[in-house]
């Protein structure tokens, strides 16, 4: 057993964290305030091979394990979380053409994204079903040479700016899981119509929008496997997903641990550093204590993903304990600086609004616990 | 062209530097190293010289320690084409590190057109080793270069000295020039480059390979400590502007009657 | 006693006071002086009362103008043609580039950028900082001789009361030899102001300063003191001030006798480029501001309304 990195792994850290701090961090407060889309940081991170982690050498892409994957991913969301989000989305979007996609398939919708900084988004939440994903309500029909797409979608990420989506969709909500089916489609298509960007409390950089799909036409190619297979799509996806935005969450907190611990040197209270005093040291050594095990179960589900071995409690706890850790640690950081923490002249109250959101997508943590327990009482 | 970048492997600015035990030097177990960020211009440098000029190859070349090799691996990942590492302790002088520079380079089987370092490495901060190494070499040298432009075989390039001004010299290859900050900005290794760097050549020699010994050591150091604490300093609020004229002007007369310094 | 040669440079025809900062120390040595050119009577004067013994004035052809090989070559000439133990020089622009050239020639050592020394008996024992300042060490030389070592400018302080030497001058004939790298011409800076590192007397702003204008606040209250005017890597980086007036980690590393912080908050990328100064002042918004905690006297207070007002006090005490 070895918990070691490679070089190249220590290597792809120091370079994503060189970039944070260079390229993100400088720019994060700023974009917060004004809900800029981090298009730049995107566009920079796309040219030094961040972007698009999944796609195999085989397509253009660099041949990333997850593991490298999610070492790159805590890094670049220490420099700031929504940012990141915006970064690994195409990761998202994309890993169901990996997991699902004939060869052809991948040469043609991969391998542009690996010639230009493209952009693409995961379509499966709605209006009406978050956390009941298979409750899907958008429809396919078959329309001859093509299926035709009808249905909304909710909170997607980079919606304004993607080129491709990945869309969930059903040919018969009845049917539940089974009918279920995952779709690429061209976000130029007639009929695809894009929301407003929702003004969201946290990771506010990042475009989140709700996409509407009006009878559009997608080609009988662009199915990932039969019609049915989407569920399957899903949870594999999930798979590899869940341990990449946990490393979000396990950004963050790094962030605001190191933020905090600075702070404490730093800040004089009754004549000495308030980092003397004990009540501040035990909130430190939480706060590490809970990161060492965040960023272990993290590279477990990982390394687990690339071994080809079923990682479904690693990934569901890890997303669960790296979320929830994100979610005390910024708040944490926040009561170490006291009332500077909760003025926007200092970074850790943003660090606590963009944490609240990894409790919430890619599976709430309530639904991590859900699959977590299912496994137990199997 | 043979073009070679002189480099070092300096602790991370942010690392906490302490002495050792015996104070002969410092704390080197849990130091993070990087590049020396003044050697990431002469590596950059290299790879635009290469860009221009082709056929042209990039060798780095570094003096120390062999358990991590960041410094290496950044330029190759960077874009250098191969490396050459001398082990060596990490504490070395500039005239031993200059001189098993130069016998690794006179090692090579490429005869140097352009010779290229940063100016100083932040670690001992002593501006010795590019000059050393030309003296040593019989080469010119121009150090704290911000400006370069190549013609042919001559090369142009602005040195910077005080005040800000400029001494602009006109040398003809082959030379070592030691970069400054400014003279253009650093590339970021990308990972696809980290993932080549691996497969590149990467050559191993020790301090007798290319005749250096002890009694090369020109400097030596001891007693390393930390800095004198400062006594803790006054503190005045001024946010008032009422109280704004009275703390000024009771700051300046400190600053000449206690601190002496006007 | 040893037998030590300091180099010294001149500024419009004065002896940069880095030289007199040195002499003061080598009270008990026998003391020479080079200098390539020429210098006034004036100068020497001011060289013997400060202890030098003799003053040479090193002309040749090609010396004109700095150039590495040059300026080596003929104090290479100049140096073996004497029986000196040490050379030293201040550590500036043209010495911190030149010394490693000469030294090399001798196969000797040179101890870079001291700031304080002592002489034991007739041995050299310098101390000098390293790790931009986080450590401090002494410094031993080595090897065939002379020895040489530069000394940082402001860093030993002027002599109170120095004990005066002969200052007899002479003139010697030196060679520069073969020159390959040389000045072609000389771009001068916008401003004709001491460098950073030379600078008895700094004054920096940080991204506070908000935009570049606001900056002529600074430079009013420098033209008042004779201070150069410095920025931090945040105000650089901002666009506010040139990259040659960055003090800290990847800028200019400095030591003046004052440093006055304006709206800087005082990252570990810039206190390792000051920490090193005599005095700091610190005028911050944030009374908790990391620089506060470096500063020997701070102000919290708006550096827009602190500024100009401090500005007139030192015209008051300057006048």
């Amino acid at each position: 057993m070895d918990f070691s990195l490679s070089p190249e792994q220590k290597e792809m850290y120091d370079l994503a964290i060189k970039f944070a701090k260079n390229e993100m961090i400088p720019f994060a407060a700023e974009y917060d305030e004004e809900g800029t889309f981090c298009e730049k940081q995107i566009k920079k991170a796309w040219e030094l091979g961040f972007v698009n982690t999944c796609i195999p050498e085989k397509f253009g892409g660099n041949g990333f394990t997850l593991l490298d994957a999610v070492t790159i991913g805590e890094a670049l969301s220490y420099g700031c979380m929504g940012m990141y989000t915006s970064i690994m989305c195409n990761d998202l979007a994309l890993t169901p053409i990996v997991v699902g996609g004939s060869d052809e398939q991948k040469e043609k919708f991969l391998r542009p994204f690996t010639e230009s900084p493209k952009l693409a988004s995961f379509c499966l939440t709605e209006p009406g079903n978050g956390s009941d994903a298979a409750g899907i309500k958008t429809t396919i029909k078959d329309g001859g040479d093509h299926w035709i797409l009808n249905g909304q979608k909710m909170w997607i990420t980079n919606g304004g700016y993607a080129d491709l989506f990945t869309v969930y969709c059903t040919t018969d909500p009845e049917l539940k899981h089974k009918g279920i089916c995952a779709l690429v489609v061209d976000a130029k298509s007639e009929g695809v119509s894009i929301g407003n960007k929702e003004d969201k409390m946290g990771q506010r950089t990042s475009d989140t929008r709700a996409i509407q799909f009006e009878n559009v036409k997608v080609p009988k190619e662009n199915m990932l496997g039969s019609p049915g297979d989407g569920w399957k799509i899903a949870m594999k996806t999930l798979d590899h997903s869940r341990p990449l935005v946990s490393s979000i969450a396990l950004g963050g907190s790094q962030r605001a641990l190191d933020l905090a611990s600075q702070y404490a040197k730093e800040r004089i209270q009754f004549n000495v550093p308030i980092a003397k005093h004990q009540a501040i040291q035990f909130m430190l050594a939480e706060m590490q204590m809970k990161i060492e095990a965040a960023r272990l179960l993290i590279q477990k589900a990982a390394w687990q993903a690339d071994q080809g071995i079923q990682n479904t409690i690693a990934a569901s706890s890890a997303k669960a304990f790296a979320a929830d850790t994100c979610m005390q640690i910024t708040t944490d950081a926040v009561q170490i600086y006291g009332g500077y923490g909760y003025s926007k002249e200092y970074p850790v109250e943003k660090l606590m609004r963009d944490a609240k959101l990894i409790q919430i997508y890619e599976g709430t943590s309530q639904i991590q616990r859900l699959v977590i327990s299912r496994e137990v009482l199997k | 062209m043979n073009i070679f970048v002189c480099v070092k492997q300096v602790p991370d600015t942010e690392t906490k530097v302490q002495p050792n035990g015996d104070g002969s030097f410092i704390e080197t177990s849990s130091i993070k190293w990087i590049m020396n960020p003044y050697d990431e211009f002469a590596v950059e440098q290299a790879l635009l010289v290469k860009a221009a000029n082709a056929g042209s190859t990039v060798t780095v070349v570094r003096v120390g320690g062999v358990k991590d090799t960041e410094a290496l691996r950044t330029a190759m990942a960077m874009g250098a084409d191969e490396a050459i590492l001398v082990e060596a302790e990490d504490n070395l002088d500039s005239y031993s590190i200059a001189k098993a520079l130069k016998g690794a380079i006179e090692k090579s089987d490429k005869t140097p057109d352009l010779i290229l370092a940063g100016k100083q490495g932040i670690d001992d901060d002593c501006l010795q080793v590019p000059q050393v190494l030309a003296e040593m070499m019989n080469l010119p040298s121009v150090a704290v270069i911000v400006g370069f432009e190549q013609n042919g075989e001559t090369v142009t390039v602005k040195r910077e000295i005080e005040g800000g001004a400029l001494e602009v010299y006109e040398v003809k290859t082959p030379c070592v020039l030691a970069t400054n900050k400014g003279i253009n900005t650093p590339r970021y290794a990308s990972l696809p480059g980290i993932m080549k760097a691996k497969r590149k050549p990467m050559q191993q020699l020790t301090l007798a390979d290319v005749g250096v010994s002890a009694d090369d050591r020109r400097v030596k150091y001891s007693d390393f400590q930390l800095p004198p604490e400062k006594p803790p300093g006054k503190k005045f609020d001024a946010m008032d502007e009422a109280e704004q004229q009275k703390v000024v002007s009771e700051v300046v007369g400190l600053l000449r009657t206690e601190a002496k310094v006007l | 006693m040893a037998n030590v040669l300091v180099f010294t440079e001149t500024n419009n025809g004065n002896v940069k006071p880095v030289t007199l900062e040195i002499l003061g120390k080598l009270n008990g040595q026998t003391v020479d002086v080079a200098v390539i050119g020429d210098l006034g009577d004036d100068q020497v004067k001011v060289l013997a009362e400060y202890g030098a013994g003799k003053v040479h004035k090193l002309k040749g052809d090609n010396l004109d103008k700095y150039s590495p090989e040059g300026y080596s070559n003929a104090l290479h000439g100049f140096i073996s043609s004497g029986s000196y133990d040490y050379v030293l020089a201040g550590a500036t622009s043209m010495a911190k580039d030149m010394l490693p050239r000469l030294a090399t020639k001798f196969e000797a050592g040179l101890a870079s950028d001291c700031v304080n020394f002592i002489f034991e008996g007739d041995t050299f024992h310098g101390t000098r900082p390293l790790f931009a300042g986080k450590c401090l060490a002494k410094v031993e030389l080595s090897g065939p001789k002379p020895h040489f070592a530069t000394i940082r400018p402001n860093a030993l302080g002027m002599p109170e009361s120095p004990t005066a030497g002969a200052g007899e001058a002479s003139e010697a004939s030196v060679n520069a030899g073969e020159i390959r790298a040389a000045i072609k011409e000389i771009i001068a800076s916008a401003s004709e102001k001491v460098d950073l590192t030379e600078a008895n007397i700094i004054i920096s702003g940080g991204r506070a300063m908000k935009n570049s204008e606001n900056f002529s606040i600074l430079h009013e209250m420098a033209e008042v003191v004779g201070a150069t005017v410095g920025a931090s890597r945040a105000a650089v980086d901002s666009g506010y001030a040139a990259p040659d007036m960055q003090v800290g980690q990847t800028g200019k590393t400095v030591s003046p006798s004052l440093y006055i912080a304006c709206g800087i908050s005082g990252a570990i990328q810039h206190l390792a480029g000051m920490r090193t100064s005599k005095v700091i002042v610190a005028i911050n918004t944030d009374p908790d501001a990391p620089i506060f905690t470096k500063a020997d006297y701070g102000i919290v207070g708006d550096l827009f309304k602190i500024v100009p007002i401090m500005t007139e006090e030192l015209k008051k005490v300057v006048d």
